[in-house]
């Protein structure tokens, strides 16, 4: 079946932080594609590296002290990390935009909520915009979250706000611009779970009605369940499956998914992982072969010396995990 | 109506800051050894001439009355004679001050734009050759005491490339401008006499820079490590990430949280400045209040130490304010704080 480029296509992507005593090797080779129209989870447990993925997508890591050391990010085709300063701004805020994981940090204390809205619509609309349109397209922008108001809160400092009220700014800022792509990075995580449901809801029926792609980033299997076509779930820096969302649910592959099913009560939108055995991988000096192999009750010798490559299982579903070696022969659990 | 709430409440503060800094000079004034009547009397005079003066400074009521006498003709600018100019202070601090004021005014512009431009620079290459330089420079400028670039600026500019002048306000027999504020350059441009001007504006250069060298060091590096860490903030991040252009986020979106440690301590420094410059006004022989300050602890002046502790303290309890203000402009969080009544 031959489908049409990817909107998005990360290949293999390599990346650490560079750190007093060393380098943290973060990224392993992470593999993520993003077809036209599809909403994709991302799942993993704190500290996986979803953030720095797409903070990558975006080329808005902190360098120092991150570097990337390998792979490829194409958007339709156009590799990101050899643009050139005006192409990628163009593709950012148009082409993929992004909402921040603690809105509260993606908000700069020192400007109105205006001010920042305003700078991102400017920068869209170029010198074609006037004072006045700006203005109201930010008014607008506003009201699309659901935020009473407008005119008040255009005028008011992140701290004058409720944290619910900061992360339907951040979404509106994020919507703005209109992307052809919207990452959100565990929206609603700050915020108690009504506030988060119905910002989810918000974001859901927003991003519906303009067939928007997605990626939505997300410690809750839960919530990814409802919200996502398709999921990725990454380990310690690398993509360990991914497959449509019925079947991750029905049919996970991978011992670290089949773990987190476990841990995670089926029906509840709970949290990852107090119950998977053993802990995040240093990454100074990470597990030899598949990371996960001091947790995973299935480890075999292969799996300390070498890295696991992606298996198909089926056309769409992907298990990077030796136990689906046809060469290795062992049943899978 | 928010920032004049504001301004009240730190003006009542001031006055308060004022009179308990005033009593502190006064108790030290009269609890130092020797009488005041002898000492203005003179060391020949006789006993019953110092007596009689004794009486006629009321220096035979108790302390508090004393103090009352003192406050009223303090006040009303009475700051006592002086015994080494033999007129009053207040009249030679009006005469000296400006000339101070006006030094502290360029190194604090100077501070301003060289250090918080080169604290930019620094970050925008951090890591990189010009950041290291600015950094080794910074080093530099903040172990070398000012007196040290004086001497150094003083043979470099002044002797051997003879790019500006050497000594005091003006170049001999270029008359003064007609008094103003006080500040010739100032005043030069006021009564519209730009040759004065730009010969006062030579003069201030070396001492100014010379008072300044330290500060832009610190200032720079302030700036630079705020700017450092504020550009790995998620708020930087995320306009980037909207497409707003790098130009905008750094001057912008970046400089302004970027400046709030740098401006604190920046209107201390100024008001630092004034009562530090006395080995630079010595040097370039620049007739200022921290020279004379100085002369007058070394004689025992005590109604010009008075007076001059008194100045150097208002300009404190102002620059204080200025700092107060400028923080609340540039952070709402204190802004709105402060409008809470808090
Ligand atoms: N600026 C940085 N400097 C050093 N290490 C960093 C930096 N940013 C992230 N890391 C490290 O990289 C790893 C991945 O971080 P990342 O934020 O991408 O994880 P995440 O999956 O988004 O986690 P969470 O679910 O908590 O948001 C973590 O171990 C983190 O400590
Ligand atoms: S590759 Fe080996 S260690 Fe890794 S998940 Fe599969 S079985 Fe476990
Ligand atoms: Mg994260």
């Amino acid at each position: 079946m031959d489908r049409p480029t990817p909107l998005l296509q990360i290949h293999d992507l390599r990346l650490q932080y560079r750190v007093y005593g060393g380098a943290l090797q973060v990224l392993d080779g992470v593999h993520l594609h993003v077809h036209v129209g599809e909403k994709v989870g991302l799942v993993g447990e704190t500290g996986c590296g979803k953030t720095s993925t797409m903070k990558a997508v975006l080329r808005v890591l902190p360098m120092p002290p991150a570097q990337i050391t390998g792979g490829s990010i194409r958007f339709k085709g156009q590799e990101i990390l050899a643009m050139d300063p005006r192409t990628l701004q163009q593709v950012r805020g148009r082409g993929i935009s992004m909402i921040f994981q603690d809105p509260t940090a993606a908000l700069n204390p020192v400007f109105t909520v205006g001010q920042q809205l305003e700078a991102v619509l400017r920068s869209h609309w170029g010198r074609r915009a006037d004072r006045g349109e700006i203005r109201a397209a930010a008014l607008a922008a506003l009201e699309e979250v659901a935020l009473a108001d407008p005119d008040r809160l255009l005028d008011a400092y992140p701290v004058q706000l409720s944290g619910g009220m900061r992360q339907r700014i951040c979404i509106a800022m994020a919507l703005a611009t209109k992307p052809e792509l919207l990452i959100a990075d565990e929206p609603g995580t700050a915020l108690d779970v009504t506030i988060q449901d119905q910002v989810l809801r918000l974001l859901h029926n927003l991003v519906e009605e303009r067939n928007t792609s997605v990626i939505l980033i997300s410690h809750s299997l839960g919530i990814v369940r409802q919200l996502t076509d398709r999921v990725y779930v990454m380990y310690a820096g690398t993509m360990v499956e991914s497959a449509p969302t019925r079947k991750l649910f029905t049919h996970p592959g991978h011992p670290y998914t089949q773990q987190l099913m476990e841990v995670v009560p089926r029906l509840s939108g709970g949290g990852i992982a107090p119950g998977i055995p053993g802990r995040i991988p240093d990454y100074l000096d990470p597990p030899t072969g598949c990371r996960f192999h001091p947790r995973c009750p299935h480890a075999m010798e292969i799996c300390r010396r070498e890295k696991p490559p992606a298996f198909s299982l089926d056309q769409d579903h992907q298990v990077a995990c030796f136990l689906y070696d046809p060469a290795q022969g062992s049943p899978a659990p | 109506m928010q920032i004049a709430a504001f301004i009240v409440r730190r003006a009542v503060h001031s006055v308060v800051v004022l009179l308990g800094l005033s009593m502190v000079i006064f108790v030290i004034s009269r609890i130092l050894p020797g009488d005041p009547a002898r000492v203005a009397a003179g060391a020949r005079a006789p006993d019953w001439v110092v007596d009689n003066l004794r009486e006629q400074m009321h220096l035979n009521d108790p302390l508090p009355v004393q103090y009352v006498y003192w406050l009223r003709d303090a006040v009303q600018g009475d700051l006592g004679l002086s015994l080494v100019t033999r007129r009053n202070v207040a009249q030679d601090i009006l005469e000296l001050f400006p000339a101070t004021f006006e030094l502290a005014l360029y190194a604090g512009v100077m501070m301003a734009i060289l250090g918080v431009g080169l604290g930019a620079v620094s970050a925008r290459h951090k890591d990189r050759w010009l950041d290291n330089l600015v950094r080794v420079l910074s080093y530099m400028g903040v172990v070398t005491p000012s007196f040290v670039w004086a001497i150094l600026f003083l043979l470099v500019f002044g002797f051997t490339l003879g790019w500006l002048p050497t000594l005091g306000r003006l170049t001999e027999g270029l008359q003064p401008p007609p008094r103003i504020t006080g500040l010739y350059t100032v005043d030069a441009l006021l009564t519209g006499r730009v040759e004065v001007f730009w010969d006062a504006l030579q003069h201030i250069v070396s001492p100014a820079l010379a008072l300044a060298m330290g500060s832009i060091a610190q200032q720079a590096r302030i700036t630079r490590s705020a700017m450092a860490d504020n550009l790995g903030k998620d708020y930087i991040a995320a306009l980037r990430a909207l497409g707003v252009p790098e130009r905008v986020v750094m001057n912008r979106f970046l400089l302004k949280p970027s400046l709030i440690p740098t401006v604190s301590i920046l209107g201390l420094d100024f008001a630092a400045t004034m009562s530090n410059a006395f080995l630079v006004e010595l040097i370039f022989n620049w007739p200022g209040i921290s020279r004379y300050g100085i002369n007058a602890m070394l004689r025992k002046d005590l109604n010009a130490i008075a007076g001059v502790i008194l100045v150097l303290g208002v300009v404190f309890i102002v620059a204080n304010i200025l700092v107060d203000m400028a923080v609340a402009y540039l952070d709402p969080r204190i802004r709105l704080r402060t409008a809470r009544g808090r």
